[in-house]
């Protein structure tokens, strides 16, 4: 069963570039990334520019307007993904729990829709 | 052979009463889908119903109705589209068919593994209550939406929601790793615990169907205690239910009327269940892993110890509510703390924590209530007024509001007595 682990943050709120958190932040990454290939349940996974370069498309009635940022004014936004293949949620939320995001931030975990 | 209708009734309540949880978590445990199971485990019973009267009671019911709802969930997933994918849990049902036997103890018991999934922490906790009482009570969505004060088909979604996210989400069937036992653990005994607080605050407004939800806490804890017998504070919480449960009938009047723990008949209190309630603490204490429900039942123990209210031990069990508020530092803890304070003479004391946690516990009934009887013991009968008449506002329940009503009675009986009693003195004279 695949899961989408979704990555929500506050900018803010997680380790700046060149601070003194931000080498044992990415080491986290990197431990995370390993151990899911290791397992095999690493599907795909990447982080995403920051919000600022966010843009939305609509089209109604024909016709496309796109609007500069994200699709919703929260605090925390997406940062990033995994997907990963996991026999259960319990499995899923363990693999989650190694996302250091998790610490500062938000990880939902969703199933992704099987059609049958 | 046939077999009156009644009779087919009676025997079927009887199994779905006693084996419902067993049946179903086996069924869930194949299906790995609770709600397939349940959906089986009905179509069942509504074959019985139409089968027995005319072929009489089969030899063994449950595992007839465990035999039709297995045939019933081949069906079903030879339908579903996703034929393929289903095919290795077909062939797995097949092979269980092939093993039936009448014999009950042949039914492999699933249950913990149930009473996990319903508790899973993923899902909302009320619809985890919920899910509890039902797939494990047997109880039926009309009787716990009464019990929980919501409409039927509220309920009756919030079931199908849950049900739904364990099946969508893949929230497997099965005992925790290790490494999350605690956790799970302690979301199961939660689920019990608040099953029982319900239950018992219901003892209070004479609901017979939320009364019931005791019983059901009790039957919760102790399949749970037979499951993981090494677990502290699952005993700890199953004492806790029987030494509350002890005191049910000494706990309202023929009136209906709730009469309070230093009111209450102590013959009326169960021995029986106190002297078992006894044993599972003191063996859940050895452990040396104590926790809330062991201090909780502990605190009740003491209770049901002192065979006069007067002789209550109220110095060990504001002690007790200390240890409680180390590890729960909740405000309702520290009022509970406040009133055995209260109760042991320690008015001052009592009174300086109710006023710490005061604003944390704007507008709770069980607040005001405590500070009005602190304040009436230590006889300042205005300020318990005051508090009474807050708490009586606050209350939702008739035989509280009249219980409360009889305090307010007497604290204005004393203002009464002793203003008069000012009046009659000798006034000195104003220049």
């Amino acid at each position: 069963m695949k899961y989408l682990a979704l990555i929500y943050g506050r900018p803010e709120g997680s380790p700046e570039y060149g601070s003194e958190e931000w080498g044992p932040y990415m080491a986290g990454y990197e431990a995370a990334s390993k151990t899911y290939n290791d397992d095999g349940v690493f599907v795909a996974g990447e982080a995403l520019q920051p919000v600022e370069t966010a843009t939305c498309v609509r089209i109604r009635n024909g016709e496309t307007t796109l609007t500069d940022g994200p699709f919703a004014e929260t605090k925390e936004h997406l940062g990033g993904f995994y997907m990963l293949d996991c026999d259960s949620l319990d499995d899923a939320i363990k693999y989650a729990k190694l996302i250091p995001s998790a610490q500062h931030g938000t990880v939902e975990v969703r199933p992704v829709m099987t059609f049958d | 052979m046939t077999t009156a209708p009644d009779q087919i009734h009676r025997a079927l309540d009887r199994v779905i009463r006693a084996d419902r949880g067993r049946l179903v978590a086996t069924l869930a445990h194949s299906l790995r889908d609770l709600d397939l199971a349940e959906d089986c485990f009905q179509e069942a019973i509504t074959r019985a119903l139409a089968n027995w009267g005319k072929t009489g009671l089969p030899k063994s019911p449950q595992a007839w109705l465990l035999s039709v709802a297995r045939r019933h969930a081949i069906d079903t997933l030879r339908r579903s589209k996703s034929f393929a994918q289903k095919s290795a849990d077909i062939a797995m049902l097949t092979a269980e068919i092939a093993q039936e036997t009448h014999e009950v103890s042949d039914i492999p018991d699933h249950r913990l593994r149930l009473i996990f999934t319903c508790c899973h922490p993923a899902l909302d906790q009320s619809a985890r209550v919920a899910l509890t009482l039902q797939t494990l009570g047997g109880l039926t969505t009309p009787e716990i939406a009464a019990a929980f004060l919501v409409k039927t088909p509220t309920m009756a979604q919030r079931l199908t929601r849950a049900k739904s996210k364990i099946s969508k989400a893949g929230i497997g069937f099965k005992i925790p790793e290790a490494a999350d036992m605690a956790a799970r653990m302690q979301s199961v005994l939660q689920v019990i615990y608040l099953i029982y607080n319900e239950g018992y605050r219901a003892t209070k407004g004479c609901d017979l169907i939320r009364i019931n939800l005791c019983e059901e806490a009790l039957f919760l804890a102790r399949l749970v205690v037979s499951f993981l017998p090494d677990e502290a504070e699952a005993q700890g919480l199953l004492a806790l239910v029987l030494f509350s449960m002890a005191r049910r009938h000494a706990r309202t009047e023929e009136s209906g009327k709730f009469v309070p723990l230093e009111d209450q008949d102590r013959s009326q209190w169960d021995k029986h269940m106190i002297f078992e309630a006894q044993n599972l603490l003191e063996s859940a204490l050895k452990k040396g892993r104590i926790g809330v429900y062991q201090l909780q039942a502990a605190i009740h123990g003491l209770h049901c110890q002192a065979e006069t209210a007067e002789q209550t031990d109220w110095v060990q069990i504001s002690h007790l509510y200390g240890l409680l508020a180390g590890i729960d530092g909740s405000a309702v803890v520290r009022l509970n703390q406040a009133v055995a304070l209260g109760f042991s003479g320690q008015g001052a004391q009592a009174l300086a924590l109710i006023q710490q946690i005061e604003h944390l516990l704007a507008d709770y009934q069980p607040l005001y209530a405590a500070k009005a009887d602190v304040h009436r013991r230590n006889n300042q009968f205005e300020d318990a007024m005051h508090a009474y008449n807050r708490a009586i506002a606050l209350s939702t329940l008739p035989a509280e509001v009249a219980f409360l009503q009889g305090r307010l009675e007497e604290c204005r009986a004393e203002i009464g007595e002793n203003s008069v009693a000012q009046k009659k003195r000798p006034s000195k004279a104003r220049p």
